[in-house]
């Protein structure tokens, strides 16, 4: 069954085409939504939960019709917006608990629920704090419990890296896809970084200017390219002597930046032929492995130029 | 429990273990839109007072609520223990001349209130929550004018009903007392929606909470003073009927004015309505006050991003 659906849906702006004829089918799980700023991933969340509406084209959200059941939709799904959002003069326990009666849970329940997410999400004693104090980190996990709190069907997280450190972005990743493993919640997740998405999605969304670029699972994106990368070490050019060597041997070998090597595969005796030149150059070999593409490869074909890779 | 966590090796379990039950869905009831709604209420209520806000935010409501109860907590003292002296028989001061009396104090209050109720929202961007969920967005305008003007009411109901139990307690005759007191209650319902629907326009309209609380304390102020004026000049210049169009310009004056048109009550203004159709003006600006407040907050809130 298909969590999302779009349909010629397109959105424009006096000055601008938001959305452009945008067809799309998300599943469950946890799907990715790329693009560069300004690729129309924010308008068509807001969209989709029915708060800003198409101008042609239609949407569906676990099969409600954004159009008119925005209520109902509203109700369903969880939304993590990009920008802050939280009350400075309010604790985390308190804003999750209101937000969770404001989703229709009874006062009881909304303080049991907000304590399990809240405890889900990684904030611990300092959710009695004002959140006016709180970190970047500690926000994000904030917005991302009053999403969850009232145990949605699917959750829209809007850039839920946005502004966090490498390691606080690594938590708040693995928080993702958990959501969508373990709690069995689905998940549209947006980022300017592809890196991110590679790590966590089991489907790709490609958005660029307003239009779909490719929509396709993160295997697809990731599938063997028949080239191997090379790394040797030893002399100060030994990747230069080794590249040399492999060229004079009839393979087509070129330099991948830094001390790599990309050698492309002709059979299976070019591993065997790379190891053997590289001692027979009395070279150091540090690594030859597969390569795989990545998701930005997407955007270098598709001629998307602007998006920044992670 | 599957999940339990093992004894460690010296037999005993081990402390300081956070069980981990996994995530667990939530199967209960979901209310509609009138129990949110009414929560919404209620929490929106508790904020106007700082309950459920940091210790701070407590200071400015409950000192006001104090200092409003203040002085009718004095007249009732004096009535109490003096009425025999005095040969008192009614209250000091009228039920519907005391919000006018105390004016500032309200003032101060849904000035500072206002902000906190509607500006809040706006400022930190949390209006995209409510959105994001099934409340309505001219719901969530009519709730929060809603909390703000019982807050409001509260503030001015409460010095009302201490008069009253403390008319009882002084032998005031009863029935008299009663009709006085319910027909303050009314006015201040009144009093409290076309203030708030006021203070809470000017509040939408700026993010900055300085901006806002200075702007409907110069609202609030300068409209009363503006009007109290006018009908001055008006009576000394025997045309007392500009004075009382005049009146209709304050919500103070307004509503004593509809009190004293409805209820009988000792006037609270030189110039108050004194013909039925001047009477019947008065009801129909404090209801185009309450409605007109509330039209232009739609108007603002339908533009509000999400």
């Amino acid at each position: 069954m298909h969590v999302i659906e779009t349909a010629g849906l397109t959105k424009r702006y006096p000055s601008v085409t938001a959305l452009d004829d945008l067809d799309v089918s998300v599943g469950e799980g946890v799907t990715g939504l790329v693009g560069a700023n300004g690729a129309g991933k924010s308008t068509l969340i807001k969209i989709l939960l029915g708060l800003v509406p198409a101008t042609s084209g239609t949407a569906r959200v676990l099969g409600h019709d954004v159009a008119h059941e925005g209520a109902t939709i509203r109700g369903l799904v969880g939304y993590m917006p990009e920008h802050d959002c939280l009350p400075a003069d309010v604790s985390a326990s308190d804003l999750v608990v209101h937000m969770g009666q404001m989703s229709g849970l009874p006062y009881a329940a909304a303080r049991e629920r907000a304590s399990d997410v809240l405890r889900h999400v990684g904030l611990a004693e300092e959710r009695y704090r004002p959140m006016g104090g709180y970190s970047t980190g500690m926000k994000q996990r904030a917005k991302l419990a009053q999403a969850l709190v009232h145990d949605p069907r699917l959750v829209l997280l809007d850039e839920p890296t946005n502004g966090l450190d490498p390691s606080s972005r690594d938590d708040m990743l693995a928080l993702v896809r958990r959501i969508g493993r373990d709690f069995g919640i689905s998940v549209l997740v947006t980022s300017h970084l592809l890196g991110e998405l590679e790590q966590v999605s089991d489907h790709v969304v490609v958005l660029d200017g307003g239009r779909l670029l490719r929509s396709s699972a993160t295997t697809d994106f990731m599938h063997a390219t028949g080239s191997l990368v090379v790394e040797v070490q030893g002399r100060p050019d030994a990747d230069r002597e080794l590249g040399q060597a492999l060229v004079d041997a009839g393979l087509v070998a070129r330099p991948l930046g830094g001390t790599l090597i990309e050698v492309d595969v002709r059979d299976e005796t070019t591993p065997d032929v790379v190891r053997d030149l590289t001692v027979d150059l009395g070279l150091g070999l540090v690594r030859m492995q597969e390569r795989h593409h990545r998701i930005e490869d997407v955007f270098r074909e598709g001629g998307a130029g602007h998006v920044q890779p992670a | 429990m599957s999940n339990r966590p093992e004894t460690d090796l010296s037999g005993r379990p081990p402390s300081g273990v956070i069980h981990d039950l996994g995530y667990r869905p939530y199967t209960g009831p979901r209310l509609g839109e009138g129990p949110v709604a009414w929560s919404f209420f209620v929490t929106g209520l508790r904020n106007a007072y700082g309950l459920g806000r940091s210790g701070r935010s407590k200071v400015l409501p409950m000192t006001l609520l104090g200092m409003m109860l203040l002085p009718a907590l004095i007249l009732t003292g004096v009535l109490v223990q003096a009425r025999d002296v005095l040969e008192l028989d009614e209250h000091l001061v009228a039920y519907s001349t005391y919000p006018l009396t105390t004016q500032l104090l309200i003032s101060v209050f849904v000035a500072a209130q206002a902000p906190t109720l509607l500006s809040r929202d706006l400022r930190f961007q949390t209006i995209t929550l409510y959105l994001a969920r099934p409340m309505r967005r001219s719901v969530y305008v009519v709730i929060r004018v809603a909390s703000l003007t019982a807050a409001t009411f509260l503030l001015i109901g409460a010095p009302l009903l201490l008069m009253y139990v403390g008319g009882l307690l002084a032998d005031l005759p009863v029935g008299r007392e009663t009709g006085r007191f319910l027909g303050g209650l009314a006015g201040a319902v009144l009093l409290a929606a076309c203030l708030s629907g006021l203070a809470a326009v000017v509040a939408a309209l700026t993010v900055r909470r300085g901006l806002a609380v200075a702007a409907v304390i110069v609202v609030l102020l300068v409209s009363y003073t503006v009007v109290a004026t006018v009908q001055g000049i008006s009576y000394d210049a025997d045309s007392e009927t500009v004075g009382q169009v005049a009146g209709m310009f304050s919500p103070y004056t307004l509503v004593n004015g509809v009190q004293v048109f409805l209820f009988d009550s000792p006037e609270g203004t030189i110039t108050p309505p004194d013909s039925t159709a001047m009477g019947l003006a008065y009801c129909a600006a404090v209801l185009v006050m309450v409605l007109g407040s509330l039209g232009a907050l739609m108007a603002r809130y339908r533009s509000v991003q999400p």
